[in-house]
This record gives structure tokens, sequence and C-alpha cells, in this order.
């Protein structure tokens, strides 16, 4: 990050930022959203003249005071502002410069509009959003913790849409991100493979490297994402009898985690070529399959789950949800994990909605075009809190345990709790269900008979 | 997932309200000044509900069918399900929305009496008798309750009110029972 201009700096000169925005606000009504940020919006804006690298005065105009906003700022949540976006040949006609864009005013700050507008108005639908959410995210404090890496992942996503014409953006970046994973497998392949083969003998210095290349290629797949992942608390540490748990919105939270250490995990044989990465590279971090359709297949799985988490392998990764939710809520966790007798390290993920949607929805796109999805979209930001350890108390049962676990999970997170099994995306609820309900009613009902 | 929305243009959204508010208005039995205070559903509600609507409409084909309906959990386990379907069957968008504007927080008392009558009222014929009100009851409590218990608390309810076991109720006569009553059937529509 060395050749970055200032105003594109780490944390280090954003205190700059936020320290000189401090004295030109204290005069101002405090807007709804933080007002530092809003400085930055303007200066982004500001530097959208098509060379995408920020001058250091555009830094002083922004500060040196005469901006003040209008009364009648826009609330820039308002969805569709672009549409009301006069085309740039309007703009241009405009004689005050009174900006109508941001909702600025500023007192004599002749603000480049038609530059502006023109990359807004040139832009098709799709980009339009993906620029719009640019700018919420410039001005919202959406997650603190990711905040400071989401300054840098702007300025990175600026120039990339800078450099490039609109259309070429998805194309380009699909480009750019396959040929990113292509390096990476390529380094992989070329050392996984005489590691798996000639190190037979050295089982230990093999699993090492194994595990080291998997936390590699995983690495390599995120940043084909352009991934911003901040990690919170302790990291996992290799001691037997522990097992993870995680909520869990698509696939790609297993290789966020597994970039950091090399779980292994429990999950569902898929076919195709996940199910090759599948029985050949997890099957090196030693990996349990199940069969969700197949119901004996359960006793076999616990069986499993006890004996890998006795071991000394590497830690255990389970999703107690069973399947992809949303981001927004948990579901029921299943009980499974919860039985082991041994200590329940929580892990809860949450995605940075304005970048991406990272919630695979199985059943609408194949794993592949989510993955290009996720390649062709802005970026994936999302924090990863490591919770502290949690074991069964006395008296309490596993379902209990899980509970609570999702509790902590769910109000670290900022997910809603849903009291849903989340197999039901798979299947019909039973009718024991129903009957449940119309007995509660049917007492109730019985009860008011009697009190006559 | 994102572009839903921008299939769905002003004019469509104006239209789903008139018809909205219209159907609202052929049923109310009061006069037009009335049909005024009652709340226009918002333009951002209609878009959030036809996100919805598409994630429901499994297989595009512009309307929700029953099947479609039951893959939602909570609905599946209702015990009234199947008769909320008879009444559901291949709803269109606007359709869809008209039937809920019942749920709306701004819908008023009588929109939801309305909309309980006609679940009552099995055979539609404008009334609900003690066969109808039976039925219901049948559906509510499943197995866990005897007939004849049935027939005795229905008779119960309908002496509380001042009717007899012959009695067949009509609109105004339900909106007069359940008139003061707390009923909480409201569905918040999420806006973002």
């Amino acid at each position: 990050m060395g050749g970055w201009p200032s105003c594109f700096g780490l944390r280090e000169e954003g205190k700059l930022w936020r320290s000189k925005s401090k004295s030109g606000d204290s005069n101002r009504k405090p807007p709804k959203k933080q007002s530092k940020p809003r400085r930055n919006g303007v200066q982004f804006a500001e530097e959208d003249d098509g060379d995408g690298i920020g001058d250091g005065e555009a830094l002083e105009m922004a500060t040196t005071g005469t901006l003040k906003p209008s009364s009648s700022e826009l609330d820039l949540d308002r969805p569709n502002i672009e549409d009301y976006l006069p085309s740039g040949s309007s703009i241009q006609q405009e004689p005050h410069g009174k900006l109508r864009l941001l909702g600025f005013t500023p007192n004599g700050f002749a603000f480049p509009q038609p530059r502006f507008a023109r990359y807004f108005a040139d832009l098709d639908r799709g980009r339009r959003r993906h620029c719009r959410r640019l700018v919420h995210a410039m001005l919202q404090v959406e997650s603190a913790g990711a905040l400071e890496l989401e300054y840098i992942l702007v300025s990175v996503v600026v120039f990339r849409s800078c450099v490039s014409l609109s259309h070429f953006v998805s194309f380009e970046s699909c480009l750019e991100a396959n040929a990113i994973l292509g390096i990476g497998w390529v380094i992989f392949l070329s050392s996984y493979i005489p590691v798996h083969f000639l190190l037979k003998g050295h089982e230990k210095l093999r699993k090492k490297l194994e595990r080291f290349l998997v936390e590699l290629i995983c690495s390599f797949f995120v940043a084909s994402w352009t991934g911003v992942v901040k990690y919170h608390g302790p990291r996992p540490s290799m001691r037997p009898n522990q097992v993870f748990v995680a909520n869990h919105t698509s696939m790609i939270d297993f290789i966020i985690l597994e970039q950091m250490t090399a779980f292994s995990v429990i999950m569902q044989k898929h076919a195709g070529w996940v199910g090759l990465l599948q029985s050949t590279i997890l099957e090196s971090v030693g990996c349990i399959w199940f069969n969700r359709t197949e119901s004996k297949d359960r006793e076999i799985v616990a069986r499993k789950l006890r004996e890998h988490v006795q071991g000394a392998d590497n830690p255990l990764l389970i999703f107690p949800e069973g399947t992809c939710v949303n981001n927004h809520y948990t579901v029921m966790f299943k009980k499974g994990a919860f039985e082991l007798g041994c200590s329940v390290c929580p892990v809860a993920i949450k995605y940075n909605k304005i970048f991406v949607d990272a919630f695979w929805n199985s059943r609408k796109q194949s794993f592949t075009k989510h993955l290009l999805q996720l390649m062709t979209s802005w970026a994936v930001v999302c924090d990863v809190w490591y919770l502290e350890p949690q074991n069964l108390k006395p008296g309490e049962t596993p379902i209990e345990f899980a509970e609570r676990v999702r509790e902590i999970i769910s109000a670290r997170a900022g997910l809603k709790k849903v009291p849903w099994d989340g197999y039901l995306k798979h299947s019909r609820p039973s009718p024991k269900h129903r009957e449940r309900k119309q007995q509660s009613f049917a007492e109730s009902v019985l009860r008011r008979l009697e009190e006559k | 997932m994102g572009n839903t929305s921008s299939m769905l243009t002003q004019y469509d959204i104006e239209e789903v309200q008139q018809h909205c508010n219209g159907a609202c208005e052929t049923i109310l039995p009061f006069p037009p000044f009335l049909a005024l205070i009652a709340d226009e559903i918002s333009q951002q509600e209609i878009v959030s509900l036809y996100q919805r609507f598409c994630q429901l409409d499994r297989n595009v084909g512009g309307f929700i069918t029953a099947e479609e309906f039951l893959s939602v959990p909570e609905f599946a386990v209702n015990p009234l399900s199947q008769r909320l379907l008879r009444m559901l069957d291949t709803l269109n968008f606007k359709e869809f929305v008209a039937f809920l504007s019942a749920f709306s927080p701004r819908a008023s008392l009588q929109q939801k009496i309305e909309f309980i009558f006609k679940v009552y009222d099995s055979d539609c014929n404008g009334k609900v008798t003690f066969s109808d009100m039976m039925a219901i009851l049948r559906d509510l409590t499943g197995q866990f309750i005897s007939e004849k218990q049935r027939e005795q608390v229905l008779a119960h309810v309908l002496e509380e009110s001042g009717y007899t076991k012959d009695a067949a109720l009509s609109m105004s006569d339900f909106m007069k029972i359940l008139d003061n009553s707390d009923l909480k059937m409201e569905v918040e529509v999420p806006v973002d």
C-alpha cells in the first residue's frame, strides 16, 4: 500500500481525517449518519474524474471548512436516487453549480458535477446499484470491525472501476479473479502433489505441509473474490476435545475460516467438481461425510464425530444449522455437535451486505454460479468473531446447550433467532407441528368451557 | 434477486394500489368517505411484497399455486391452511396484495372481521351457519376434543352473543360480535 496517496491512507492517516473533520462539524446540526464519513463521501466523489487517484488538494478542500450541507440534505438511504439524476448535459447548463446530487449546497464550492453525473448516468442499472452501494458504504458505518478495511477496499474498488469501462468491470473482474485463482491452483497443485506422494513416510511433516497448503489455496480463493475478512478474538488452537461451531451462510464460510486455520469439517458430499475437491484435498485435513437423506447415517456420523474429537487431529468445524441461511437469522441448531462431551467454541460470521449478498440459495444457483457471482461482485467483506469456548453446564440438556450457544452467536453477529428447523428448506414440516397447535387450542377451549 | 424490483414499473405499482383499494371498497357496505380513511398500502410495501411473491412463485408462472403456499412452513403447520387454500388458489400478484391487505397494520377492524367472515363462510352463501362454525372448530382442535364437546362449546358461544343455535350469522352480525375485540391480525412487511 506504499504507493497510495495519503488520502487513501491506512488507519493512521484516517485519524488525520477524523480530527480535521471534527472541527468543521461542530457547528452543524447532527445529520442522521455520522458526519465524519460524509467528508470522505465528498472527497471520493471529487476524485471520480477518471484518473482514480486522489490528490492532496482534494483533502484540503474538503477540510477547509467552507463545506456546510444545507438543511435539505438528501437522505442517501432513499432508494433510486440515480433514477432522478438529470443527465450529464443538463447539469452542465446549471450556472451556479448548485449541487443537488449529494444534497450539498456548499457555499462557494464549485463541485465538478458534470463528470460525476456522467459517471453515474453512463452506467447501466446494475452498475448504478453497485455505485449507490459504494456511496452508501462510504457514508455508513455498518460494522465497526471491518471499517478501516472498508476504507482500503473502497479505494481499491474505486481505482478498479475508474480504470476500466463500465461494461468491462464485471468481465474484467471475473477475468482477474480467475487469474488469481488460476495462479493459486498452479502453486497449490505443484506443491501439494509432490508433498502428498513423496512424503508418505513422514506423516507429521506431510500433515503440516498439507495443512499449510490448504490454508494457502483458501487464501487464494478469498483473494479472487477480493475478500476482506476481519478476524476478531483468539485464533483457534490445536487441542483435543474441542469442536468449533459457526453459523452458516454459504459454502464460502468454510473457505473463509479455513484460510486462518486448517479445520476438518463435516459436510454433505456434493456432486461435480466440488465433490472431486472434497474427496481429494479435504481428505488431507480429515473430513467426515454424511448424507442428509439417509436417516441411519446419523448414528454412524455421531460415532465418527466422537472419534475425531478425541484424537489429536485438526480441530473439527461443524455448522449446526445444517443448511445455508441468509445471514439475517439463525435457525435451530442441531444437537449433534453439543452431545460430544467436549467444549464448544462458537464462531460468528457476518457478511457486510453492502458489498455482496453472500447467501447461497442452493435451490436457485449451483455452487459454480455462486462463486462466479462472488467473483464479479465488488468484494466479500465479512467479520469473523472467535468467541469464548463453552461447556455443558451441569443439569443442562444438549438442546439447551445448543440454544445457549446459538444465543451467543446471534448476539455477536447481530442475527435474529428463529425457531425453525433448517431442514424445512428441503422438506415439509411434519404433521405433528400442526397437531401440537390443535392440541393447545383444544385445551384452552376446554378450559374455558369448564370455567362456565 | 436484486433485480426483481426493476421489473415492477411505477404504473404497475399504482395499478396494484388501486386494485387493492377497490377490492376493499366494493365489499364494505359503508359510505364512500370511510374508504378514504382506510389507508393505502404504501408503494414500498408493494415492492417488498413483489419480491416475496417472486420468491414464492417457483415455476415463474405469474401466480402462486396452493403447493407453493404450502412451502411456507408457518402456513403448512397452520390448522386452517386447507380452508385458506380454498380462497388462495392461483393468485396473481394483484390478488395477492389485495388478500394480504387485511393483515396490514393500517387495515381497519372492519376489513379484518370481513376477512374472517370469508374464511368462516365455507359455502360462500353470505351466511355463517352452525355447521360452518363446527367445521372450523373441527379444523382448529383436531382429534383432541370430542364432537359433543365441540357442540357444547359452540352453543355456549352463540348463547353468550345472544344468538340461538339455528341462527345464520350475516356479515353485520359478525361485525357486531367482534367489534370491540382486539384482533391482532397483523403482518409487517419489511421495507428496506
